[in-house]
């Protein structure tokens, strides 16, 4: 399953909780993204578009809706990130910067949710990376975390571990 | 869900005797898609059931939406029939409004927000959608209960889905195998796995058994084959 959204070329979302429901209102966004880009001839805020989401799913709240999501983008005010949640939770958070340390960033992410897939009996399958800039994101990797297993093992050298 | 007086008589203690409105009814059976390049096999078995109780052996649970999408359903039958039926209308209207009939992509999508519709009451069905997309490839789209909806090459679903999912992920997917490399399935490969699956759920699942219908989806129309599984 994707966890992470392509809810516009400047905008992506994860997802964690109901898959129905993050997928559901993702697409939403997606929409309301448009017309908002549509109407205002510019693109929307990333703060815009998390206030957007975290609305929508307050309406519902205490109705049974599970997701957590975090909206990483790219606007006018450079690249920003949010974290939202069906409680009704919207907090920005840290400002990745980007450069040439950005190619450690891929490692440390991939990484980090490899060893999240390890213990975690809820993560696994493919592990995605993506990269947001001003001209838009781009996909950096999709690997199966049995594949990562393996790689990380061999630069361990522990072979057939 | 453990209950006092079922599971545990001995402990019970005389009082009100409650009842409850208990609005879905699981009805087992299982569904198999495989799609290929240009082709896609799908297959459901046709055990109809309650708990220890067969209603009846030959119900068909795969459903021709269009001459290239196919739907199977499982789970309460009558949020199946009634879903189905919904779908069908739903797809008419289309037709009416766009003069075109529907695009399986385009069926997967509405069937997903149809399902989210009833996000608070969900329709208890677990669907399996296969067809050709609009490019004349194989597609399948698997889904949950409240619509959230993923496109695959193969999927298990139903009673037994968990139980022959693993099997696809290593015949087809190639999973947890070294040196392998991939390639299309054919057809003829699709379809003797697609049974063989059906046997090893037959073998261990008691809501799945009995016949499997298949149909299989290529540019020139629906084949349809029937399978014998084992009847107890």
């Amino acid at each position: 399953m994707k966890k992470i959204v392509e809810i516009n070329d400047y905008l992506l979302g994860t997802l964690a909780g109901g898959a129905a429901d993050c997928v559901y209102w993702d697409r939403v966004l997606a929409k309301q993204c448009r017309l908002y880009e549509l109407r205002n001839r510019e693109r929307i805020s990333v703060a815009a578009a998390s206030k957007l989401m975290a609305n929508m799913v307050y309406n519902y709240k205490g109705m049974g809706l599970s997701m957590g999501m975090m909206l990483a983008g790219v606007d006018k005010r450079g690249a920003q990130l949010y974290y939202v949640d069906s409680e009704g939770t919207r907090t920005p958070g840290k400002v990745f910067s980007v450069g040439s340390g950005s190619v450690y960033a891929f490692e440390l992410g991939r990484r980090a949710i490899y060893h999240a897939t390890h213990r975690d009996a809820y993560s696994g399958g493919i592990v995605r990376v993506y990269h947001i800039s001003e001209k838009g994101w781009v996909n950096i990797s999709n690997e199966d975390c049995s594949d990562l297993h393996y790689k990380y093992a061999a630069e361990k050298g522990n072979v057939g571990a | 869900m453990l209950s006092v007086n079922e599971n545990f008589p001995e402990y019970a203690v005389p009082g009100a005797k409650q009842v409850r409105f208990e609005p879905y009814a699981d009805n087992g059976g299982s569904i198999v898609a495989i799609a290929g390049d240009d082709f896609a096999v799908i297959g459901a078995d046709t055990r109809l059931s309650t708990g220890f109780s067969i209603y009846t052996r030959e119900q068909k649970k795969l459903f021709k939406l269009s001459d290239k999408t196919v739907l199977g359903a499982t789970g309460c039958w009558c949020d199946t029939l009634t879903l189905t039926r919904l779908l069908s209308a739903r797809m008419q209207m289309y037709e009416h409004e766009h003069n075109k009939s529907m695009s399986t992509p385009a069926v997967a999508q509405m069937l997903s927000t149809m399902l989210y519709y009833k996000r608070f009451f969900p329709y208890y069905v677990s669907n399996v959608l296969a067809g050709l997309d609009a490019d004349g490839k194989g597609c399948v789209y698997s889904y949950d209960p409240i619509g959230h909806c993923e496109r695959s090459n193969y999927r298990a679903g139903g009673s037994a889905g968990a139980q022959l999912q693993p099997l696809l992920d290593n015949q087809i997917g190639l999973k947890n195998m070294q040196n392998v490399t991939e390639s299309p399935i054919p057809k003829e490969k699709a379809l003797a796995l697609l049974k063989d699956v059906f046997i090893s759920a037959a073998e261990r699942d008691i809501y799945t058994g009995d016949c499997i219908y298949i149909l299989i989806i290529t540019a020139t129309g629906i084949q349809e084959e029937k399978f014998e599984l084992r009847k107890d």
